[in-house]
């Protein structure tokens, strides 16, 4: 399966380490997405990131071990115009010359009733990192895997993000919602 | 005839011209914007237009509704082939001030950036987002301007003609003072 090679390198370690009880590990990538929607003159504008890699050993009974990690090619974002995805890796939005990567790391899973957990980390984006907890639901698809989906609110200027001429948040809305869908495969 | 039968009502006149000056108002912004650097300027100014295209075919509803209880005046003595000239020219001002705000409103669909009227009514996409659908209503949308645009100046013209030239008293019929004989 050539296109989780490069992505989830220690899989067969992963594999080798799951003890007893559902979890999940690594993420299948092309069937899971990041997708973020920020608010342009009150419109929704959608955009989704291409390539991004996961590392997740997420352990409903053991918690303490289940962690996540993101990498975010950031040149790889998918916008309504081209205009817009040449302008968003410029120095003022993403800068991508400078910092090609955004990265997310967490520090702590924990339940937060039936299928809904909370994960703690750290968001870097832009040289800028911050603490951040993103709500995840856990359901299973129709062939067993499970699926993370979530949502959370980033402000851009948190992170520098669109800077300049274009900090004015009644053109373009300082929070910016980040969605992702994460399938993953589901071992016993 | 009585002034009644001879002219537009006040509302008929009244939305003859708002939408006038909306059509040039849209069309010199639509012209202007997208030369503008990409830059929150010219995010504004997209929106305002959409917002004054949408406005276009609200009122252009309004009108044909008003017109179905409100017949306008009876043509003036004319050549049949101008009084059908004018009649076709009508109808395709009317067809064209309703398709075109609808090829905007696709357009705006199909780039991802939903129309959200006045900034807090969102209209729903009508297509997906897609960048050769994007190019194709592009096209579409400029395309009916310039028809809109090639109209509006025989419309204007045929009125200052009949103004000027056959003194008829066509375009007085229009105005929001008219000239009382």
């Amino acid at each position: 399966m050539p296109p989780f090679r490069s992505f989830i390198p220690s899989l067969a370690v992963m594999l080798m380490a799951a003890s007893g009880g559902a979890s999940a590990q690594g993420v299948l990538i092309d069937r899971s997405e990041i997708r973020f929607v920020s608010k342009q003159m009150g419109a929704a504008v959608e955009g989704k990131f291409r390539k991004w890699k996961a590392n997740v050993d997420f352990r409903p009974k053991d918690l303490a071990k289940s962690k996540a990690e993101f990498e975010i090619e950031l040149a790889s974002v998918d916008l309504a115009s081209e205009e817009s995805e040449s302008e968003v890796k410029r120095p003022l939005w993403f800068d991508t010359a400078k910092f090609p990567v955004a990265r997310f790391a967490s520090s702590g899973v924990k339940n937060a009733g039936g299928d809904r957990y909370e994960i703690a980390g750290r968001l870097s984006l832009k040289g800028t990192t911050k603490d951040v907890v993103i709500p995840v639901t856990l359901t299973k698809d129709a062939t067993g895997n499970s699926v993370a989906q979530g949502q959370f609110t980033l402000n851009r200027l948190d992170y520098r993000i669109g800077e300049g001429l274009w900090a004015d948040t009644d053109t373009v809305a300082n929070e910016v919602a980040i969605r992702f869908r994460m399938v993953l495969p589901a071992l016993n | 005839m009585s002034q009644a039968e001879t002219c537009y009502t006040r509302t008929a006149v009244a939305l003859h011209w708002l939408a006038g000056v909306l059509i040039l108002c849209g069309f010199a912004v639509g012209l202007w914007m997208t030369g503008l650097e990409f830059g929150p300027l010219k995010f504004r100014w997209y929106a305002y237009h959409k917002w004054i295209g949408i406005t276009v075919f609200l009122l252009a509803m309004l009108r044909l509704g008003w017109r179905r209880k409100h017949p306008p005046p009876p043509p003036v003595t004319m050549p049949e082939w101008q009084r059908r000239a004018a009649a076709t020219t009508h109808v395709l001002l009317y067809a064209l001030m309703l398709a075109i705000p609808l090829s905007g409103w696709l357009y705006s669909s199909a780039t991802g950036v939903s129309v959200v009227y006045l900034g807090v009514l969102p209209l729903p996409d009508l297509v997906p987002k897609g960048k050769a659908l994007a190019a194709i209503l592009k096209v579409l949308h400029v395309t009916l301007n310039y028809t809109l645009l090639a109209l509006v100046i025989l419309h204007a013209g045929a009125a200052l003609k009949h103004h000027f030239v056959d003194r008829d008293g066509v375009l007085a019929r229009m105005l929001p003072f008219p000239p009382r004989a």
